[in-house]
């Protein structure tokens, strides 16, 4: 039962440590380091992408990657599936966790919102990483407007 | 005689691995021919209607000298096993067991901190299975 929180506790320490050196960046520093953690994700993402469908036969379409995403990728992480996932069929698909994990220990309603990004940035990446592997070239945004909810935004782009 | 080979989803050589290491020229031409059956069934399966979508492809195609083997990852990574036809014994099981054990290897090297995804494969760990693997054919 305490692998759970094995992560949450790495995850909080990562985002704490690319903050610690300065505490109030500024716009600029602040992208540095949202960066840095979406590249970690990505990179995450990417071995994946390649280990979790290994016993899975092959994706027939898109939907199928999305709908792995919200269901193997997010039970393998944080071991819950995804709420609720949404499409306009065009390529935008936008993911809704009600409860987020990494947001549950911080607050529960609009204290902290704008905090919430440092802590989705990683997220966001692990997203884009297992696309790419899957061969989908994205762009992932989230957005909070209460704590622990939270919306992943992803537009898969036409090659 | 065997030749072993991990093609990216970009269709570009991640790892090849051939013995004995004469006519690596004329393996490198046959991998990529072989390239074109490989996109062939990919395809087709696409389209037909089946449930089921094997990783493992089967032969290829037969020449009168080699049998090509197939088989895809759901990251469109394939992997090519060249075999002599003179090598009989081999059986189609231990073929997919050979396809899936060349897989584990290749998510293990993929999960390596140090390996940057789309590199030539360098890992001694992957080059150790795949010489065992060879020597099991031949």
């Amino acid at each position: 039962m305490a692998d759970k929180v094995l992560f949450e506790f790495l995850h909080t320490e990562m985002v704490a440590e690319l903050w610690a050196p300065h505490p109030d960046p500024g716009p600029g520093g602040q992208k540095r380091s949202l960066s840095i953690l979406e590249s970690i994700g990505f990179r995450v993402g990417q071995a994946l992408g390649e280990r979790l469908p290994q016993e899975t036969l092959g994706f027939r379409e898109e939907l199928d990657v999305l709908k792995f995403l919200c269901k193997d990728l997010w039970v393998a992480v944080f071991h819950k599936q995804m709420d609720s996932l949404r499409t306009n069929h065009q390529g935008t698909y936008v993911l809704q966790d009600n409860s987020f994990p990494l947001l549950v220990p911080m607050a529960s309603g609009l204290q902290y919102v704008e905090e919430a990004p440092k802590f989705l940035a990683f997220t966001c990446g692990l997203l884009c990483g297992t696309l790419s592997t899957l061969g989908f070239q994205s762009l992932v945004t989230t957005s909070v407007t209460s704590l622990p909810a939270c919306k992943f935004q992803v537009v898969i782009r036409k090659p | 005689m065997a030749q072993i080979a991990v093609i990216a989803k970009e269709n570009y050589p991640l790892y090849i691995r051939s013995t004995p290491m004469e006519n690596e020229l004329k393996f490198h031409y046959m991998v990529h021919t072989s390239l074109d059956v490989v996109d062939e069934k990919i395809s087709a399966m696409g389209k037909a209607l089946v449930d089921q979508r094997e990783l493992y492809l089967g032969l290829l195609y037969p020449t009168e000298d080699y049998k090509v083997y197939g088989y895809v990852t759901n990251s469109k990574v394939k992997f090519v096993m060249v075999v002599d036809s003179s090598n009989t014994a081999l059986r189609d099981n231990e073929i997919r067991s050979m396809f899936r054990k060349l897989h584990n290897s290749y998510t293990d090297v993929m999960c390596n901190p140090f390996y940057n995804p789309g590199d030539r494969i360098q890992s001694r760990a992957f080059d150790n299975m795949v010489t065992s693997m060879m020597i099991q054919v031949c």
